[in-house]
């Protein structure tokens, strides 16, 4: 009897050694990247939440001053502006990348020749480095008259622009620019998008009589809900961290962006890097995160919905 | 007849994509065709109305130039070191992380696996500031350890690769098992060599990504012979804003590894935006 109970026990060691043994081997695997991530992105995020409550320019000791950060930042005139350039930049970006990339999509969707060719092409600008790409933009795109787009204004009896070096048209550049740079990408998830959809609801649907542009407007839209959710998601939130773009089109030779143009990320890096506010960059950020923490909930509701579908 | 007017439609139909496709090719081509001959221009010649697109003359003096106006060579060989080490640390670290997150059972497993996934939603831009104190204070501003470290654990990777897995059939890593393999060995010989479609979706993800971020070097990257391609390029374009020639040069050459790579792994990119969009 005791000595069976001597047997058990010694066989439900060994099985809890070797149950160690299995977890310290898991363990091996994920260290390398984990100790990484959680030292360099879990450690910072953590103090991102504490300096936003402190006055701290990175090296005098740390202040807690409560939340007077958040306060100070709606009366910044500059933090209000880029508020609400960050707003109204997302306002027209999303809905006309949005519009451009199913629009392509559906054009390089047709069987004929030379999609494979034209989608390149269409997704190229999104790979290209943005420096060399915003360094051409600012050629075509220049105030004076010898610019190209100038040049097509004139030659169509418009008015030359000064696009990015006029506050009423810096963000309209921006704009047209960052549609121009990423429709590319959301166009390939449209195209997903599109090759999910089931031949036979076409084939349904021109049996009863419809048309192109019913079938389009009865079928192929309903079909892409999902993917037009989730692509207002992604677009979103990458709008509110839109920040190089700004820097290269609007920025000055020192790289200062003026409020007409100042969005949220560049208000967070010059309150770092240039006035050493770090208390009242953190402050900024979150409320970057709030942002896109409610737009990341918003997702994770409509995806239930649509898993329920 | 009315087969016949049917295949006439389908002809219009097809006249106006394909006028549709080439203004769409031409929107999209018009800056790199612009920065080629722009490239090989005085500066004087530049803003002329109108813009001389064939150029008889072309001046490739400009590519030599460049070289030594600015230390383009070594802004190259610092993008490509950062570059190569970001990669094969990401694969690496990444690929080994979700090997065990999918095919090993462990304590902790979903606790840490959330911490990876709750962190994809917050953006990089959130966490810059404290990011930098802290690599400041390990005595890392301004080396390329710390654009390294910025780029090479990241949440996407893990999170990519352990997807991937997911798919291959637990009963390959038991019969491994069985066979006496040990998990090091069933990672090395049989899961890496299945997952080259999502090694090549993450190495052309993160080759890209490393090869033009901007915000990273530009906060880190003070010393100008540690500078990458993309800050030294943007710094050259800020104190000579009147070189047009010398900078659609350096945009020409900044561009052509991407655009190599981007041409050679071009499917594995559609993939990777693709799990990307239907996983969410």
């Amino acid at each position: 009897m005791s000595s069976n109970a001597a047997v058990i026990q010694a066989k439900s060691a060994s099985a809890k050694k070797r149950e160690v043994r299995k977890a310290m081997v898991a363990y091996s695997f994920i260290a390398p990247n984990f100790l990484g991530f959680a030292i360099f992105t879990l450690g910072p995020i953590i103090l991102a939440f504490i300096m936003a409550f402190t006055e701290w320019d990175g090296s005098n000791p740390m202040k807690f001053i409560g939340i007077q950060n958040f306060a100070n930042l709606f009366g910044n005139d500059r933090f209000v502006a880029a508020l609400k350039n960050t707003i109204v930049y997302s306002i027209f970006t999303v809905p006309l990348t949005l519009v451009a990339a199913l629009a392509l999509a559906i054009l390089l969707n047709q069987k004929i020749k030379g999609t494979t060719f034209f989608r390149t092409v269409t997704f190229f600008p999104y790979v290209a480095s943005l420096v060399a790409v915003a360094a051409v933009w600012n050629m075509l795109f220049t105030p004076n008259k010898g610019g190209l787009m100038n040049q097509l204004l004139m030659k169509v009896g418009l008015e030359p622009l000064k696009w990015a070096a006029a506050p009423n048209t810096v963000m309209f550049t921006i704009i047209l620019f960052s549609i121009w740079k990423n429709m590319g990408y959301y166009m390939v998830i449209y195209l997903a998008g599109l090759q999910g959809i089931s031949e036979d609801l076409y084939e349904a649907a021109s049996l009863d009589g419809a048309n192109g542009w019913q079938k389009f407007w009865y079928v192929t839209l309903p079909q892409l809900k999902p993917t037009t959710f989730f692509v207002t998601v992604m677009l979103t939130i990458s709008c509110f961290k839109i920040y190089d773009i700004v820097y290269m089109l609007a920025g000055g030779s020192n790289g200062v962006v003026n409020k007409s143009a100042i969005v949220l990320v560049y208000y967070i890096y010059e309150e770092a890097f240039r006035n050493w506010k770090l208390g009242s960059a953190s402050a900024g950020a979150l409320v970057l995160f709030a942002i896109v923490l409610i737009i990341t909930l918003i997702q994770f509701r409509g995806e239930k919905n649509y898993a329920n579908d | 007849m009315i087969t016949g007017s049917k295949s006439k439609n389908r002809i219009i139909g097809k006249v106006i994509i394909y006028a549709l496709l080439i203004v769409l090719a031409i929107i999209m081509l018009i800056p790199f065709v612009w920065m080629i001959t722009a490239s090989l221009k005085l500066n004087k010649d530049i803003f002329v109305i109108p813009y001389q697109w064939i150029n008889p003359e072309p001046r490739w003096q400009n590519y030599i130039d460049i070289w030594t106006k600015i230390p383009l060579a070594k802004y190259a060989l610092n993008t490509v070191k950062l570059t190569l080490i970001v990669t094969c640390l990401q694969i690496l670290t990444s690929s080994f992380a979700a090997y065990a997150f999918a095919k090993l059972q462990f304590k902790g497993r979903n606790i840490l696996f959330l911490a990876y996934i709750a962190t994809i939603a917050v953006p990089w831009q959130v966490y810059m500031v404290p990011q930098f104190i802290f690599m400041r204070k390990l005595g890392l501003a301004d080396t390329h350890l710390a654009i390294i470290i910025l780029q090479a654990f990241s949440a996407f990777g893990v999170f990519l690769m352990r997807q991937f897995y997911e798919g291959i059939p637990d009963s390959l890593c038991e019969a491994a098992r069985i066979d006496g393999m040990n998990e090091y060995k069933i990672y090395a010989q049989i899961m890496l060599p299945l997952s080259k479609p999502a090694l090549s979706t993450l190495i052309i993800f993160t080759f890209v990504n490393t090869w033009n971020d901007f915000l990273g070097p530009l906060i880190y990257l003070t010393t100008d012979s540690k500078k990458t391609l993309q800050i030294g390029i943007k710094m050259f374009i800020s104190q000579y804003s009147a070189e047009y020639g010398l900078i659609m040069a350096a945009s020409v050459l900044s561009l052509i590894p991407v655009l190599i790579v981007f041409m050679s792994l071009q499917k594995y990119f559609v993939a990777g935006i693709t799990t990307g969009a239907v996983k969410g």
